[in-house]
């Protein structure tokens, strides 16, 4: 006798079992719904002398049953602090306009400008749906939504993915559109404009403000960002699990941003003008990403590593790792590090001298500077045996600005231009 | 053995236990919450009680004796039988109509209890009459017998069972591990917290004479399933014969290993596989080479 098919058998029967098995057990309870499920979270974000965060969040998911799924999230985060404004710091104090063109701020000398100090609240909200569509394949879609004083950003994406090679191997496709509006405190600057500081030049108010103005524009200032995202999800052992991601993003629009200032500085290293920044409308940005996920019988290793490319010429490396290790009492011991490196964009000037040809784009921000940041963390969790869960996270990050091969002239050179930026980060999180 | 389910606290999980479908049932639950395990317990010994009673051919009045006693009517049926039957479709297909739900009648000739009577050549070509899978008409809603057919979920049911109590505990506990563990079927929910496994004893036809034969299995999770002949056999001019009958030929198949084990994802899969390889007779294990899966064959 010969059975059909002999090698398929164990796999087709695999395939019966999970069709025996996967709807609902008992004929009378034909939901199969499970609860909703939450998880909460409390984040403390804080910089030495600068920005601090504090967000809550909660996030809602709920199975309606053969893999129909909700997932929705809100965030409320406030802000408040100051971040480094792109100006260079001087040997004598420096006096700006306040973004509004109310009033002004000063900075002691050999201190880093930051921007005036500023407080938002700000609203984050999600939505997606995840479904079976045929079989093997899976859809998914969703909005997102996201408000503050000055800003404005919605979000729609879409994704498929499919699952074969017994759902060893999937495969994804997906497409994201983001609005994002931003409407500056004060009306956007002209790019590359100087900043008009009112020093008692201006014989009223009403000629200083229309001065300010010259220098506002009210055109739209919104950018859209489409991206495109393809994946590979390979199971390879039954402990092993292996994923490798593309993305292709374009954003166009208005990419400056409106609180950003640059020095101009003469060959003494002095300050000469404030200008207000100006970056390009476009930025093409793509990204590979692995990441390794490995549970031994002691916990789960998941390293990761990204690489970032743009037009702006700035690349990056990460790489990321955490090792959850199991302890006594169903809890668990998360470390966690993080190293992060990137190349300047090509526009980014710490300052400008004074004399030498205006280019059409050039930022001081240094986030688009050459920098290195590492995190290092450690995260402790506790799973309860009713599946509730809390955890608390505490992490270190460092971001170093290096200098890329700007000359400093005179007295730049006693001053820290590239002063590193420290942060603590804390969270509580619960989920039941 | 009793009839009402019991939890014992052990070391570092509860150990739950009662008695259905002929055998003994027990539960490990991976958790120190005394009042979840006795909940988990209580729920799977009702669903377990549930399907006892649904598809056992010794129930009066149930499903299966209404389907077994229809006189060629059609008899309407819910999901869950439709799942089963569809299931045994797919096992009867797949193993070239040896594993077949209709051969149940001949277990009316065959007495496997160890001093049966060899039936007669006239008495098996009589009983093979009301044998064929082929030819049970149902659909989703409903169901019809030839006459003098008969239903017999005996091979599918205790497998099916386990895998239910599985599927049950992991959405009331979905953290925490399970192993379901009737009479020798077994699965488990997930990895243990600590040491991830759970160990389980296989037994050997040859445990009564080779003190160390048993073997002892590590499952993290996944089905475990035995069939085999080592209490039930028929021995008649000197040949062993099996309790696993050949639908086709009405006689019990020979040849084939006393015992066999085998690891899958699900309880009622690897139940399946064991029950085919004994069905192929002496090529059982060869065919379990095929299959990739882990096993332990015993001759």
């Amino acid at each position: 006798m010969q059975l059909n098919n002999t090698k398929n058998i164990s796999i087709s029967l695999a395939a019966a079992a999970c069709a025996l098995l996967n709807t609902p057990v008992q004929a009378e309870d034909e939901s199969q719904a499970d609860d909703w499920k939450f998880d909460t979270a409390i984040l403390y974000y804080g910089e030495t002398d600068r920005v601090q965060l504090a967000e809550g969040v909660l996030n809602a998911k709920k199975d309606f049953g053969e893999q129909h799924i909700f997932n929705g999230k809100i965030a409320v985060d406030t802000l408040t602090g100051a971040s480094a404004s792109g100006a260079v710091a001087q040997p004598s104090a420096q006096t700006f306009t306040r973004p509004s063109g109310n009033g002004q701020y000063a900075i002691s000398p050999g201190e880093t400008p930051l921007d005036d100090t500023f407080k938002d609240t700000r609203v984050q909200l999600s939505a997606q749906w995840t479904q079976p569509l045929w079989e093997n394949v899976t859809g998914s879609t969703g909005g997102n939504l996201s408000k503050e004083y000055d800003y404005f950003s919605l979000g729609v994406n879409g994704s498929l993915a499919w699952d074969f090679n017994q759902k060893n191997t999937t495969v994804s496709g997906g497409l994201a559109y983001q609005f994002d509006s931003i409407d500056p405190v004060g009306e956007a600057p002209v790019g590359l404009s100087s900043m008009v500081i009112n020093s008692g030049q201006f014989s009223d108010d009403s000629a200083f403000e229309q001065a300010f103005n010259a220098t506002r524009t009210t055109d739209d200032k919104d950018k859209s960002t489409v991206d495109l995202l393809l994946g590979v999800t390979q199971v390879i052992s039954r402990r092993m699990l292996m994923q490798f991601n593309y993305s292709y993003s374009v954003a166009d629009g208005y990419l400056t941003d409106p609180y950003k200032l640059l020095s101009v500085v003469n060959s003494e290293g002095m300050t000469q003008d404030i200008l207000h920044e100006n970056r390009p409308d476009k930025r093409t940005k793509q990204s590979f990403y692995w990441q390794t996920k490995y549970a031994s019988d002691y916990g789960i290793a998941d390293l990761s590593y990204r690489y970032a490319t743009d037009d702006w010429d700035i690349d990056s490396h990460t790489l990321d790792s955490r090792f959850r290790v199991k302890l006594s009492g169903n809890s668990y011991l998360q470390p966690h590090f993080r190293y992060y490196q990137q190349s300047a964009a090509d526009f980014y000037q710490p300052f400008l001298i004074e004399g030498s040809l205006l280019p059409s784009v050039a930022s001081a921000d240094y986030r688009l500077g050459e920098m290195t940041a590492f995190t290092v963390g450690l995260k402790y969790g506790q799973i309860l045996d009713d599946g509730r869960e809390w955890a608390v996270r505490v992490e270190y990050y460092q971001q170093s600005p290096k200098n890329s091969a700007f000359n400093e002239p005179g007295a730049l050179q006693d001053l820290d231009l590239y002063p590193s930026v420290d942060a603590v980060i804390a969270q509580v999180s619960y989920s039941f | 053995m009793s009839q009402v389910p019991t939890l014992t606290a052990k070391s570092n999980y509860f150990h739950g236990h009662f008695f259905s479908m002929a055998s003994p049932c027990e539960l490990l639950i991976d958790t120190q919450d005394q009042l979840l395990a006795s909940q988990l317990l209580e729920q799977v010994f009702l669903q377990t009680q549930r399907i006892e009673q649904k598809y056992s051919r010794y129930v009066l009045g149930n499903l299966v004796h209404k389907i077994n006693n229809s006189d060629e009517r059609w008899v309407e049926i819910d999901q869950e039988t439709h799942r089963l039957l569809a299931f045994a479709q797919t096992c009867f297909d797949l193993s070239n109509g040896m594993f077949d739900l209709t051969s149940g009648v001949l277990r009316k000739i065959w007495n496997f209890t160890g001093n049966g009577q060899f039936p007669s050549p006239d008495e098996v070509t009589e009983a093979l009459k009301y044998i064929g899978w082929q030819h049970i008409e149902f659909t989703q809603q409903k169901i019809r017998l030839p006459y003098g057919f008969e239903l017999d979920f005996g091979g599918i049911g205790k497998e099916y069972a386990v895998d239910a109590a599985a599927k049950l505990c992991t959405r009331l506990a979905p953290n925490i591990s399970v192993l379901v563990n009737f009479g020798g079927d077994i699965q488990v929910t997930q990895p243990r917290r600590h040491d991830a496994y759970w160990q389980v004893g296989i037994e050997s036809p040859h445990a009564e004479r080779y003190k160390n034969s048993n073997v002892l299995v590590k499952i993290a999770s996944g089905g475990l399933a035995t069939s085999g002949d080592a209490r039930r056999f028929i021995v008649h001019n000197d040949i062993r014969y099996s309790h696993i009958l050949n639908p086709k030929t009405g006689y019990p198949v020979t040849g084939a290993p006393r015992s066999v084990t085998v690891a899958t994802d699900f309880c009622i899969q690897s139940g399946m596989l064991a029950t085919m390889a004994l069905l192929q007779g002496r090529e059982g294990e060869q065919f379990l080479q095929h299959q990739q899966q882990k096993y332990w064959c015993y001759w």
